[in-house]
């Protein structure tokens, strides 16, 4: 208390009193404090100069700064300083490291690259990279999908082919599933047979005389089961229709089932309902022609590319 | 200071600390907010083959969409707005145009990103996908900490304001046409397929059409809240063909 006194009486006031006695101090800044005032009014000034900052009429000082970047044809360019010249800088860079290895991808046909152990180090992980920001919210980290959405990209089994060129086609052009209904066409028993049919392609112990019946109905013009997914019913990967005959299921969640008759309700209710999804994006427009190459490779490579 | 100024002259006079403190805000908005109206190449000139203009405002749906998004408060988690750096170009495509967020009122730019941003989310996965993320975000992408939103999905889309809510639009320079001068302006501007879509008169048509033959939410029964966001999700970012510009196009404007 008694410091404070002694301080104040050091400071002058401002010199009215409001009440009566009622007095303000008059206390200066810390010099420091102005000196860094001062420092800030004169990097703006700097600023300005350097940097667009100004409006004047319709338009603005462009500053005096400069910045050059090689445009879309490859010629210099040089301008005033802004983000997006700047950002055309970096990504020139950024294209300065990676084109070498872009350029042998488009360059070279699939089979090739695949023989390559330098350019599959870089689809490891610029494959890697595409896949994490674009595929992957779907078909999962590891490609393994998600039963009743996503196909598992990771195993050997192929909706629309597993080549090469089938995958960069799907990657580009993007593709729809669909199924028809039959629950208006087949009645509750004749969907039922065939359900115990299909389980028992893939080795599930079903209704034996169910089974026959459903095997009749699946080549019969009534159902036209085969048409899409064929007399063998191993699928056809030209419409996309899956084989039927292994243990991988996309629709119904068969695997993760506990008991017989869950399983059975879950493919008779494909069979009833019918499917209108399975859409995949196409990525044509969004990603680069050498990106849709380096992601194949990586799909490819995932699991079992054919 | 010389000239014998005393804080007492204002202090002690409330109209003119009034005036002089407008004056000193209004100098901080006139210099940050007036440009951006008086410079021509702020909002830059995208316009197709034929001349007419690839960013159009919002149909009727995508419109009722975007209420629904503001509503939900998606822009506290999820910006619209890729700005001119290397990882935001990498990551999510093209940066923003000041031209894709002309008709948003308000923009949805956001500043904080706890979700990606959503700028050019449109078309990038489908509608199945972004019903079942938007009911359950987990069941799609297991680290996400997005809440879920199962009752847009049960929630019928209220359109009884639908008119109301386009006139107000139009009254801050959203060019939905009301009247046949207009709706020929907008001929002009976005070709007839666009302009029949922002014509007023026409909107609860146009929505119910629209959300039948995108069946955005699966549900062909009724159109839902989650019909109209997914239809505006779905429209984001993608109103400009950048496959169409050279990548350093856009820099001429700034």
């Amino acid at each position: 208390m008694s410091k404070d006194k002694m301080q104040s009486q050091a400071v002058q006031t401002t010199g009215h009193a409001w009440d009566g006695d009622l007095q303000e101090y008059n206390n200066p800044l810390p010099r420091w404090w102005v000196w860094t005032f001062y420092l800030t009014i004169l990097f703006a000034i700097l600023y300005w100069i350097w940097f667009p900052a100004w409006p004047v009429a319709k338009g603005y000082t462009p500053g005096v700064g400069k910045i050059t970047y090689v445009d879309a044809k490859g010629v210099a360019q040089t301008t005033h300083w802004n983000t997006r010249a700047d950002l055309m800088r970096e990504m020139n860079g950024l294209a300065a490291i990676q084109k070498p290895f872009f350029d042998k991808v488009a360059a070279q046909p699939y089979a090739a690259i695949a023989k390559d152990p330098e350019l599959n180090n870089f689809i490891a992980s610029a494959g890697n990279q595409l896949f994490a920001d674009n595929c992957a919210t779907c078909h999962q980290a590891g490609g393994q999908g998600k039963i009743g959405f996503f196909p598992n990209l990771a195993d050997d089994d192929w909706l629309y082919g597993g080549q090469f060129d089938k995958i960069q086609e799907t990657v580009t052009q993007g593709r729809r599933g669909y199924m028809p209904p039959f629950g208006e066409a087949l009645s509750t028993a004749q969907i039922d047979q065939l359900a115990n049919y299909v389980l028992s392609l893939s080795g599930e112990k079903m209704d034996a005389a169910k089974a026959e019946t459903g095997k009749a109905l699946f080549h019969s013009e009534t159902a036209g089961c085969f048409y899409c997914h064929g007399d063998d019913a191993r699928g056809r990967q030209v419409i996309g229709a899956p084989n039927l005959t292994d243990k991988i299921w996309l629709w119904a969640n068969v695997p993760n089932a506990d008991a017989p008759s869950i399983k059975l309700a879950a493919v008779k209710n494909v069979i009833q309902n019918g499917l209108n999804k399975g859409v995949m994006p196409a990525w044509g427009q969004r990603l680069t022609p050498e990106q849709i190459k380096v992601l194949t490779v990586y799909v490819h490579e995932l699991g079992g590319g054919k | 200071m010389n000239f014998n100024f005393k804080h007492e002259w204002i202090e002690t006079n409330v109209g003119l600390l009034l005036v002089l403190t407008m004056v000193a805000i209004s100098i901080g908005g006139l210099v940050e907010i007036a440009p951006l109206f008086l410079i021509k190449n702020t909002v830059e000139t995208v316009k197709d083959a034929k001349g007419l203009e690839t960013i159009r405002p919002y149909t009727a749906l995508e419109s009722r969409g975007r209420d629904i998004y503001v509503r939900e408060g998606c822009y506290t988690c999820h910006s619209q707005m890729i700005r001119p750096l290397k990882d935001e170009a990498v990551r999510y495509g093209h940066y923003s145009l000041a031209a894709e967020s002309q008709y948003d009122h308000p923009f949805q730019w956001g500043s904080k990103r706890t979700g990606p941003d959503l700028a050019r989310v449109g078309k990038k996965y489908s509608n199945e996908w972004q019903v079942q993320h938007l009911i359950a975000p987990r069941s799609m992408v297991p680290e996400s900490v997005m809440p879920n939103y199962p009752w847009l999905l049960s929630t019928p889309l209220d359109t009884s304001d639908l008119v109301d809510r386009l006139r107000a639009q139009r009254a801050v320079g959203v060019p939905y046409s009301l009247t046949e001068i207009e709706y020929q302006n907008n001929v002009k501007r976005f070709g007839e397929a666009v302009a029949q879509q922002l014509h007023i008169p026409n909107a609860q048509q146009n929505l119910v059409k629209q959300a039948e033959e995108g069946n955005f939410d699966g549900d062909r029964s009724n159109i839902t809240e989650l019909d109209a966001l997914i239809a505006y999700l779905q429209v984001l970012g993608t109103m400009v063909d950048f496959s169409q510009y050279d990548s350093d196009h856009f820099v001429t404007f700034r």
